[in-house]
């Protein structure tokens, strides 16, 4: 029992390290604007880091928890965008300006979570690297059609095509919603740093308590071993899909702050494509497969890379290349892992990697 | 009916070259058993090297692609050595996924950097005397029938060279049990280098191909055709040559047919719902071995 209540001690101080590491980079961020500090650019940046980190959470639960792999999550995020900018471009000034926020924010998780929850129950059945690229293919599926699909209301209800947004809508009473490759436009900038942190929090409370619960602990089993999950009677397909679900539901919100923070908002590959997809990817493996607080720094840090790079100009992408590999080598190859274990310069980050799936046991 | 043929026959061109992609990366996979991320981007390397050495060096066409060739074989092995072999160890396969991701991203950004963002205009290798042909009622693009002859060729040595020779044999050896591979005296680390050699290559004649079927080419020219082609390799069964090269062929079809008959925007979503269909009825792709787990 001793050793139980020792282990629940550690695990809820960890908990709270992480929590109090994103509240402590807040607080820091808030006094050095205040203090203008920051220059116009990194201000721009605070939403889409949350974002990032948000979506570091996600994507940790699929592949640090679940163990699959998925490379379409920007998919879930684009399906949270668009249907919160739709709700919150269809009410408007009829609502208080921050109520209308947080219903657009549930409703890009919920609608994001019913895609998980559908795409996940014939998905779910594969395995490894044959998951991977289906949710892949889903995830360019559902940019690929909001970016061709006109979408318009008037009097007579809602209309939908993929050709062109003339004579789609009663042209006195009818407004076009979604205009194919313009997408949306006008949507309310609701989104700020403040809101993308209680988000941030709120998504870790979400994976940090499924992770710890019943639930969690059924969840990492069949992670680590599924046969041996099967046969003391866990329901495989139903904790995969509440898994995967969760997931979808905190890249809709997710994708809610990220539309709520642009004036245009449109499905390019460049916001919603599987690059962004192998992004998150990245974020997630190189901060620690299975560690959510690798993953928001590793989401914060490659972010950042490329900003502070600026003065190399052109070289910038191409060193972000270079340091991705060679943090990616130093950090997972064998002998340098053994090698900084021995002279204990293992930080943090190479300690958990090291870790990685063997934590459910 | 005419019409119809004719995009049977451009489906079948467009697909022979992503079946020449998807064997490159079906090969590395079987034997690397990693996603080569970065194999598009070789696509891209080798209708650059193309371009330079045909259009600004004045190379005469065969030379030309023999060239680009050779350099995207080099640049294989290359990227084989420096950012995937240290890792072929590391525990996750994830690891060495996320390090081809940024050697594809270090090929997109070098290439932007040394000729620039702007589209260049590859010029067809094809002679201008076959750019089209009269086929009976059919009109076809020269470089149609040109890829689909190459293809069937690299495919029928690729056969031969994997079932006939030495360095072949080692290759399948290496794909059923790489351990069991290196205790009968196969070197397993040349083997998987002469994989990369192999696939990148015909990345490489894939690139040349592609740049004379559809001439715009820019430094992400390869990356939708990689990850089409890489749709194809798991379609057909991800880690069977046969099955890439029907992937591949399938792939274009549906996707020329798609694109004509239903709309150009959304092909690309009906390529992958297609996909998906098919994974969902046959979860290890058309061709893919079952492997039974035990525990």
């Amino acid at each position: 029992m001793k050793e139980r209540a020792a282990l629940i001690d550690r695990t809820s101080r960890n908990d709270f390290v992480t929590y109090g590491m994103v509240l402590a980079v807040f607080v820091i961020v808030q006094i050095l604007s205040s203090a203008g500090v920051l220059t116009n650019q990194l201000q721009g940046l605070l939403v889409p880091l949350c974002v990032y980190a948000i979506m570091a959470v996600s994507l940790n639960l699929v592949v640090g928890i679940l163990g699959e792999l998925s490379i379409g999550h920007a998919g879930f995020m684009c399906v949270g965008a668009f249907v919160s900018a739709l709700f919150s471009n269809q009410v408007g000034d009829g609502m208080p300006s921050l109520l209308r926020f947080v219903i657009a924010i549930l409703l890009g998780g919920l609608f994001a979570g019913i895609f998980g929850f559908l795409i996940g129950v014939p998905v779910l059945r594969l395995n490894g690297d044959y998951l991977a690229i289906v949710t892949l293919a889903f995830g360019e599926i559902i940019k690929n059609i909001i970016n061709a699909i006109y979408i318009g209301i008037d009097g007579s209800g809602l209309h939908a095509s993929l050709t062109s947004a003339n004579k789609l809508v009663d042209p006195e009473s009818g407004v076009i919603l979604i205009n194919g490759p313009q997408g949306i436009t006008g949507t309310p900038r609701d989104s700020s740093f403040l809101i993308g942190i209680i988000l941030l929090l709120l998504s870790l409370v979400i994976a940090l308590n499924l992770t710890h619960s019943r639930d969690g602990r059924a969840i990492m089993s069949i992670r680590d071993n599924h046969i041996a999950a099967e046969s003391v009677g866990i329901n495989i397909t139903k904790y995969k899909l509440i898994a995967f679900t969760l997931s979808a539901v905190i890249a809709g919100f997710a994708g809610a702050l990220y539309s709520h923070n642009l004036a245009t908002l449109t499905a390019t590959s460049a916001r919603f494509g599987y690059n962004m997809s192998i992004m998150f990817l990245v974020f997630v493996v190189l901060g620690g497969i299975g560690n959510f607080r690798g993953g928001i720094i590793a989401a914060v840090v490659l972010t950042l890379i490329p900003e502070l790079l600026r003065f190399l100009s052109n070289y910038r992408m191409l060193i972000y290349a270079i340091v991705l590999i060679v943090m990616m080598i130093i950090s997972w190859n064998p002998a340098s892992r053994a090698f900084m274990e021995k002279h204990k310069l293992g930080s943090h980050l190479f300690k958990k990697n090291a870790k990685a799936g063997k934590e459910g046991k | 009916m005419v019409t119809l043929i004719e995009n049977l026959i451009n489906g079948l061109s467009m697909g022979s070259i992503y079946a020449i992609i998807a064997i490159g990366y079906t090969m590395v996979y079987g034997i690397a058993k990693m996603l080569n991320f970065a194999h598009g981007d070789i696509i891209m390397v080798g209708s650059y090297a193309a371009f330079i050495l045909i259009s600004t060096m004045g190379l005469p066409v065969p030379a030309g692609i023999l060239a680009s060739v050779v350099i995207c074989l080099c640049l294989g092995i290359l990227i084989e050595k420096i950012a995937y072999k240290p890792l072929r160890n590391a525990g996750s396969p994830l690891a060495v996924l996320i390090t081809a991701i940024g050697v594809s991203y270090f090929l997109q950004n070098g290439a932007m950097l040394v000729f620039g963002s702007n589209t260049k205009s590859f010029t067809s290798v094809i002679p201008a005397q076959i750019q089209t042909l009269q086929i009976g009622p059919f009109q076809v693009k020269g470089i149609a029938v040109v890829s689909i002859l190459t293809s069937l060729v690299l495919v029928g040595i690729l056969q031969v060279f994997i079932n006939r020779t030495r360095p072949g044999q080692a290759m399948l050896a290496c794909s059923q049990d790489r351990a069991a591979a290196s205790l009968m005296g196969i070197s397993v680390n040349n083997t998987i280098t002469l994989t990369f050699a192999i696939g990148s290559a015909m990345a490489a004649i894939a690139g040349v191909l592609m740049c004379s079927y559809s001439p715009a080419l820019t430094p992400t020219t390869g990356a939708m055709p990689g990850i089409k082609a890489f749709t194809a390799a798991v379609f057909g069964g991800i880690g069977s040559i046969p099955g890439a090269m029907v992937g591949g062929l399938v792939l274009g079809i549906i996707e020329q047919l798609s694109k004509y008959y239903i709309s150009q925007q959304v092909s690309d979503a009906i390529v992958f719902g297609v996909l998906i269909v098919i994974l969902l009825v046959k979860p290890t792709g058309l061709f893919g071995k079952v492997i039974q787990e035990k525990v």
